[in-house]
């Protein structure tokens, strides 16, 4: 081979490396940037809002994991509103971005999104078919195409036959199923739930959370805010709690319950003489009276164990001096979470 | 609207549908040629009876009134004419008889001075002075009364508008505010193309609503007017105006208002009467816009409106007073700037003719101004309707400016 030839045959090879591994630079780049958003359909980034002096918002920061359930969490007045205002990109941030599914916010995103406010309702007036391709067409459906799809809901929630009905017929109820209709119909991506449940008996509030939890398997990820902590503890994976305008805790609602867990055990015992078995137990754990429904007259106590010690020594311990008819670990629910936090910053 | 009319003008041909019997007793014997039977009006003229005996047969035999005219001398006679009637009697009816019975007393009297009727009547002049522009246009001072006119409804109808249509506005934003709607639709489009998609659909539906009016009024009009125009043209009312046309003197009068509407500048007033038009109806309404927002309901708007109302009205009222004084006077030309009155102050100027420099200038100042005011609407807009509860101050309107 003449060497001139190698040179080039040398530098051929050179150059394919060279852009072999820009390529894969590049891939290893992009797909590194999109599996990191992707995980994420919503972040917002230290998103701050003034009222005039009032600060409503004070550099919030939260990801909302695709497909999860997300509850958004906050006493009256936290700001909890104002932040699910600016994703829906009613009002706009003074500080702060918006990602959605890794962009910036922008104003087509608005198709990408189903918003059921808080504050709800459908004009008065208007029949409710009208009113419904009226919102629907608003979020970018053709005209066909939200008829078909308002058809399938309607008869889905067996409400067909008040296409022709006035909104101001209907009860309170009867026409928050058709704001959630609505809201869902252009099959968005993110769906934002202000207080889904006000105004719904129980029947209908079952089935709307059961459509819900139906909708976030079919790929949807949903934002629920509420103070209605049961419905936390049923349908939400991952939490954040805003107080005074700002999150004070946020993630997947498991690991903040192991966080917030105390070691502490609740049991039923049974014995001839109570007294003596509570004072016996007084004198090596932490002891709180406990409430629990049982078919007994047994001891019942909340037991704390503190960092050290573990549910077997206590089980060890409490077998050798009576009869063990209740054990039970104390998980914190939202609800107690909840509470304890926002007690935690005011003191 | 037009079936109302027509319900009124029905009303009232029915009313003078009656034919009234009047009897004449003229103890003098003046005018009895003067009063002659018409369909509508009987006079059945008494002679060689006294006025008691008049008075009962009137009411006898249900008469809508008795004339009397005492024996006196003609330069007397006219404070003692007496009517006797069972109502009091119609106006128009009793300026009718008397108007009759003064023409024909004058003629008496000037015959009585030995004049010569005839030479009166070929020696009455009428004066009309023409006029003429140095450029060489003529006007008449029925062309100024027609201009007037003209501008008159043009500004009126700007006015009219806002106040009708502003009102809707204000309303169906208070609507959506109150139905708690407005916050599923302002997810999916921005606030400031709400509001204007609210007032320009508001305007276009009022647009075709006057249209609607205007075609079906002048169809329907035709038609009832083909339909019982005959019967219409008969009223007394319609004779004494009918008496009134065959006068000579109006039919020049007629051709010459027909001459000044050509002399108009048509094309100048259709162009203004669009952009000003425009220009001040989205001015306004984006005020109207921002009240609704800023308040709940709609007794609270009354402390927001009349800052909106009182330039409006001015307007008006200088359209309707200076403009006619004087239309290119100093405070018709300064009012004819200011844009919350010069789309209507302007209108009112322009069949008078005024500078096109001045009509370009007054209508960028209020572009400007309307962007402004589309600008600031939106602002309070914005932040207005997603406020409840207690009703804003104006020190905090102009916080919310900042939001």
């Amino acid at each position: 081979m003449q060497p001139k030839k190698l040179v080039i045959l040398t530098f051929q090879n050179l150059l394919r490396l060279v852009l072999l591994f820009q390529c894969n630079f590049s891939y290893i780049v992009t797909s590194y940037t999109k599996t990191y958003y992707m995980s994420n359909l919503l972040e917002t980034k230290e998103v701050s809002k003034y009222f005039g002096e009032f600060q409503a918002l004070d550099a919030v920061s939260i990801q909302v994991p695709k497909h999860s359930i997300f509850g958004l969490l906050g006493p009256n007045g936290a700001g909890k509103t104002t932040l699910i205002r600016i994703i829906n990109q009613i009002t706009m941030p003074d500080t702060g971005s918006v990602f959605l599914d890794g962009e910036p916010l922008q104003r087509h995103h608005v198709q990408y999104i189903g918003y059921l406010p808080e504050e709800r309702g459908l004009y008065k007036s208007m029949k409710v078919g009208e009113q419904a391709l009226y919102l629907a067409q608003l979020k970018g459906l053709s005209y066909s195409e939200a008829k078909k799809r308002l058809k399938y809901w309607f008869d889905k929630l067996e409400i067909g036959h008040w296409w022709d009905k006035k909104v101001e017929e209907l009860s309170k109820g009867m026409a928050q199923k058709i704001q959630f209709v609505v809201t869902v119909l252009h099959q968005p991506k993110l769906l934002i739930f202000d207080e889904p449940f006000s105004g719904f008996d129980p029947i209908n509030a079952n089935l709307i959370k059961d459509e819900i939890l139906q909708l976030r398997d079919e790929g949807a990820t949903v934002i629920f805010s509420t103070h209605r902590m049961e419905s936390v503890e049923e349908l939400c994976d991952h939490i954040a709690l805003i107080h005074e305008s700002k999150k004070i805790l946020d993630g997947k609602l498991n690991d903040i319950k192991r966080d917030y867990k105390t070691n502490s055990f609740e049991v039923g015992l049974l014995s001839d003489n109570k007294r003596a078995l509570k004072q016996t137990i007084e004198a090596k754990f932490k002891v709180a009276p406990a409430d629990f429904k049982s078919l007994h007259d047994d001891l019942k106590l909340n037991i704390s164990l503190g960092s050290d010690g573990t549910s077997n020594d206590l089980l060890g311990f409490l077998t050798s001096q009576a009869q063990v008819l209740h054990f039970k670990e104390l998980i914190p629910n939202a609800s107690d979470i909840f509470i304890e936090t926002i007690q935690n910053i005011k003191s | 609207m037009v079936a109302l009319m027509f319900f009124v003008g029905y009303l009232s041909s029915v009313n003078n549908d009656t034919v009234r019997s009047i009897y004449v007793l003229d103890d003098t014997g003046f005018v009895s040629e003067t009063f002659k039977t018409t369909d509508y009006t009987i006079y059945n003229h008494l002679s060689e009876v006294d006025l008691e005996t008049a008075k009962i047969l009137a009411n006898q035999e249900n008469a809508y009134g008795l004339l009397h005219i005492p024996k006196m001398p003609i330069e007397t006679v006219s404070n003692f004419i007496k009517f006797y009637s069972e109502e009091s009697p119609s106006l128009s009816f009793i300026s009718s008889l008397e108007s009759k019975i003064e023409n024909k007393l004058s003629e008496l009297k000037l015959q009585n001075e030995g004049v010569d009727l005839a030479l009166i009547e070929a020696s009455k002049m009428y004066v009309d002075i023409n006029q003429e522009s140095f450029e060489g246009v003529k006007t008449s001072k029925v062309g100024s009364l027609m201009k007037l006119g003209f501008g008159g409804a043009a500004g009126y109808l700007l006015f009219m508008f806002i106040i009708i249509y502003g009102n809707m506005i204000m309303r169906s934003v208070i609507e959506e505010k109150t139905s708690r709607i407005i916050e599923v639709i302002i997810s999916s489009v921005k606030p400031i193309q709400l509001m204007l998609g609210k007032i320009i659909g508001t305007s276009l539906a009022g647009i075709t609503q006057f249209a609607i009016w205007i075609v079906l009024g002048a169809v329907i009009m035709f038609a009832a007017s083909s339909i019982f125009g005959i019967e219409m043209s008969q009223t007394p009312q319609q004779e004494m105006v009918n008496e009134a046309l065959s006068n000579p003197e109006s039919t020049d009068k007629i051709q010459m208002i027909i001459n000044e509407f050509h002399s108009l500048p048509i094309a100048n007033l259709v162009i203004a009467f669009v952009l000003f038009f425009i220009g001040g109806y989205l001015l306004y309404s984006s005020l109207y816009a921002a009240i609704g927002a800023a308040v709940d309901n709609e007794t609270d708007t009354q402390q927001f409106m009349l800052p909106v109302l009182v330039p409006l009205i001015l307007a008006v009222y200088v359209g309707a007073f200076t403009v006619i004084e004087d239309p290119h006077g100093t405070i018709s030309t300064v009012f004819s700037f200011i844009p919350f009155t010069s789309p209507v102050v302007m209108l009112m100027r322009i069949p008078f003719g005024v500078p096109l420099w001045q009509q370009i200038a007054s209508l960028l100042i209020l572009i400007a101004t309307f962007i402004f005011t589309v600008w600031f609407a939106a602002k309070i807009y914005r932040v207005g309707i997603l406020m409840y509860g207690k009703k804003p101050t104006y020190k905090e309107l102009f916080k919310w400016l900042k939001y």
